[in-house]
């Protein structure tokens, strides 16, 4: 056995053969989902809550569609997040689900660690479906299983990470999880949608987008949402407009062949078509794999799934 | 990425002549040169060649200098045009007017219009009006917020692309931290900066004069000197935590340079501009409620003055703008408080900066450098210097002529000049665009 956690809370502190596993173990659930073999019974009995405080409709479904693949009884739980008591709320909301003997428990919060302390309360096995702008650990082993199956390998590929890398969780998962397996990681996009010393996770830094994107082998385009442009309310208008952003940082046939020829280009949806990137990029088959990173979603999370149920079952 | 609109003005009139300047002191401080008895040669409207014993090729006109200086024409780095918006103060074809009159070729011009030039296409058409002009390069500032509303970023990648040499909000300080945060930073990423006015505004709100006896007397509400360095010091932090380029403009007070001084000394992107007014007058210019000596920002006390020479001197500023702004009559005769802040400042530039040149406070390359090749290191473009291969914009001066400043006879439109009744010594007597006689 090779993950030795309890939970899935985070990509950084992971070990390259902990990552190794769970990309092999997904490995093997693509080409079982792809011959047709469903609803194995492996978790049948067990309980796996997606326990969702925040709106998500891909990533939920992904987990129900995983977990029923494996025979689990899945239960969906959105719940409203209330501007008050969000804490006291997670609390009680923890006690609850110790009271269902829920084993797996996939959390998506708008709050940076609220995973972590539900993890501290709860019985179960917990998954990080995505906290704030702190990780979403899932998708960055979608990506790298995707990156894995079309380059073979993640040690030695320069991947450009592009755009709002300031509220990205996505970003820093894929972050950490590249740079632990050996890819080259650059992140790219204007100043002020760069994290304060970004650089200290061991990425180079760009701010123009063909230097960035200059032969690399991977592309990871990242949403750009609305409320980051224009407008001064809170933390807003970190860049100008959705016109300038397409110009300057949109992915475009003429900025991605700054790339090398056989590069690929990723996106984890939902897509801004027309500020992050041109319909023309994101539907060309020779190019584009996002359809695949969906595809890839659902084996990850069987495979996480599936490893935690190992890491906590009792000894048979 | 950051390609950028040609700023070479297109040798629009063909019929530049080729001319060889004879008996003329070559001064450009850009290479250091300073040569009496000097010759310099134009053909196709650039500067062929420089030096001594140049020989005339056939067909130049042989112009003799007399002994006058020739240096590159004037850069200004900051003035107002009326246009667009506030035509009946000033048009582009007055300031050009008032420009070729003063010895400056190359202008930046101020985006706080109406409308703001907060849109790639007005950049385009301020940039078309100057070479219209045929006399003036007009290197437009774009604004650093729509409207210079203080509000939101203007599209400041798009706007650099059209040609924008550099983003302010003009007479409108950005008083919003988090705004200047967001600018400092998002500029950096296309290697723009940022201009600002120093001064925090809820201190200046209301004010006509700077604080102290002065304005005691004459019974005006003040502004505190502290208005600008607050500002300065706030901004040179700002440019520390963002590594963005912070240039302030029009600075006037001892507290201020000696902060940018010290940025400086600290390797940080700060450089700064002051304006005649603030190293030649000082509050007591007011007099009796003289209007035409109300500015923005005020007049200072004379310790300010002298400090703001000093600056000029070790190097600290960087360059020194018109910072002209028209006004007419209407804006200006009006009870002290009331009146527009603001002078004009073009058709003056020169002779008042000689003026401390012959006050032995400036040496003369300094000064001609403050007026030339300083700017044009900051705006880009190749303006500024009398290099081989440069545009033959030229600068010809009487560095004795003595001549009265009288506002109504001024050249161009805008008549509001501070230094009205003053008496100068140096004086313009030819400016040449890109080879072509443009005054005198």
């Amino acid at each position: 056995m090779q993950y030795r956690h309890r939970h899935l809370l985070a990509i950084e502190g992971l070990h390259p053969p902990e990552i190794r596993h769970l990309l092999d173990l997904a490995e093997s659930y693509v080409l079982l989902n792809r011959s047709g073999q469903t609803q194995r019974d492996l978790l049948r009995g067990r309980t796996l809550i997606n326990l969702f405080f925040e709106d998500s409709t891909r990533t939920r479904t992904s987990f129900e569609l995983a977990g029923k693949r494996l025979g689990a009884d899945v239960i969906n739980m959105p719940v409203a997040t209330s501007s008050v008591n969000k804490g006291e709320t997670l609390l009680d909301t923890a006690a609850t689900l110790n009271a269902m003997h829920c084993d797996l428990l996939a959390v998506r919060h708008d709050q940076s660690g609220a995973p972590n302390l539900l993890a501290q309360k709860v019985d179960a096995a917990v998954i990080n479906a995505g906290d704030g702008t702190h990780e979403h650990p899932t998708q960055a082993l979608l990506d790298a299983l995707t990156i894995r199956r079309h380059k073979g390998r993640l040690e030695g590929l320069t991947v450009a990470i592009c755009g709002d890398i300031l509220h990205s969780r996505v970003a820093r998962s894929n972050i950490h999880l590249l740079t632990t397996m050996g890819s080259r990681v650059r992140v790219v996009g204007p100043p002020t949608l760069m994290p304060a010393e970004v650089a200290r996770l061991g990425v180079e830094v760009f701010h123009d987008m063909e230097a960035g994107l200059a032969e690399t082998d991977i592309v990871i385009m990242l949403r750009l949402q609305r409320e980051r442009m224009g407008g001064q309310g809170g933390r807003g208008g970190l860049v100008p407009s959705a016109r300038e952003y397409f110009r300057f940082y949109g992915l475009d046939a003429e900025k991605l062949a700054h790339t090398r020829p056989d590069s690929l280009v990723m996106h984890p949806g939902p897509m801004n078509r027309g500020v992050e990137i041109d319909s023309a990029v994101a539907d060309d088959p020779a190019r584009s794999v996002i359809r695949e990173q969906v595809e890839m979603g659902v084996a990850v999370r069987m495979a996480v799934l599936d490893t935690l149920s190992r890491v906590n079952r009792p000894v048979q | 990425m950051t390609g950028r609109a040609s700023t070479a003005p297109t040798a629009a009139r063909a019929a530049a002549p080729d001319t060889l300047f004879t008996n003329v002191r070559l001064l450009d401080p850009a290479s250091g040169l300073d040569q009496p008895g000097g010759e310099l040669l134009v053909q196709g409207g650039t500067i062929a060649d420089r030096g001594a014993g140049l020989g005339r090729p056939d067909g130049a006109e042989v112009l003799d200098g007399g002994g006058a200086v020739l240096a590159p024409g004037l850069v200004d780095m900051r003035a107002a045009l009326g246009e667009p918006g506030f035509e009946y103060r000033e048009t582009i074809e007055s300031a050009a007017v008032a420009a070729a009159a003063g010895g400056i070729t190359t202008l930046a011009a101020l985006p706080d219009s109406i409308p703001a030039i907060d849109d790639p296409a007005l950049v385009h058409l301020l940039r078309m009006r100057g070479e219209a002009s045929g006399s003036l390069t007009i290197l437009p500032y774009a604004a650093v917020t729509r409207r210079c509303a203080g509000e939101e970023l203007a599209e400041l990648g798009l706007l650099r692309e059209a040609g924008a040499v550099a983003f302010t909000d003009g007479a409108k300080a950005i008083a919003s931290a988090w705004l200047m945060r967001l600018a400092l930073s998002y500029a950096r990423g296309f290697g723009a900066w940022i201009a600002q006015h120093p001064e925090e505004p809820t201190l200046a709100a209301g004010g006509a004069a700077t604080e102290g006896e002065l304005a005691t007397r004459l019974g005006l509400p003040g502004i505190p000197a502290a208005a600008e360095a607050i500002m300065v010091a706030r901004d040179i932090r700002l440019a520390r935590l963002t590594g963005g380029a912070v240039h302030f403009a029009h600075v006037s007070t001892a507290e201020a340079v000696a902060l940018i001084r010290e940025a400086k000394d600290a390797g940080l992107a700060v450089t700064c501009d002051t304006a005649p007014p603030y190293f030649d007058l000082n509050e007591i210019a007011i007099g009796e409620f003289r209007t035409y000596a109300k500015l923005s920002p005020p007049l200072r006390k004379e310790e300010d003055r002298l400090a703001v020479l000093a600056a000029l001197a070790d190097g600290t500023i960087d360059a020194i703008a018109s910072d002209h702004q028209p006004r007419d009559a209407d804006d200006k005769r009006l009870p002290f408080a009331q009146a527009a802040p603001g002078g004009a400042g073009l058709a003056t530039l020169l002779a008042v900066t000689l003026a401390h040149v012959h006050g032995d406070e400036l040496p003369l390359a300094r000064a001609i450098e403050l007026l030339t090749i300083g700017p044009a290191r900051l705006l880009g473009g190749g303006a500024g210097s009398l290099a081989k291969g440069a545009p033959a914009d030229l600068c010809m001066f009487d560095l004795e002529r003595i001549w009265g400043v009288e506002a109504g006879n001024l050249p161009g439109k805008a008549q509001n000049t501070p230094f009205d009744g003053r008496a100068l010594e140096g004086r313009v007597l030819g400016t040449w665009k890109a080879g072509r006689r443009v005054f005198g």
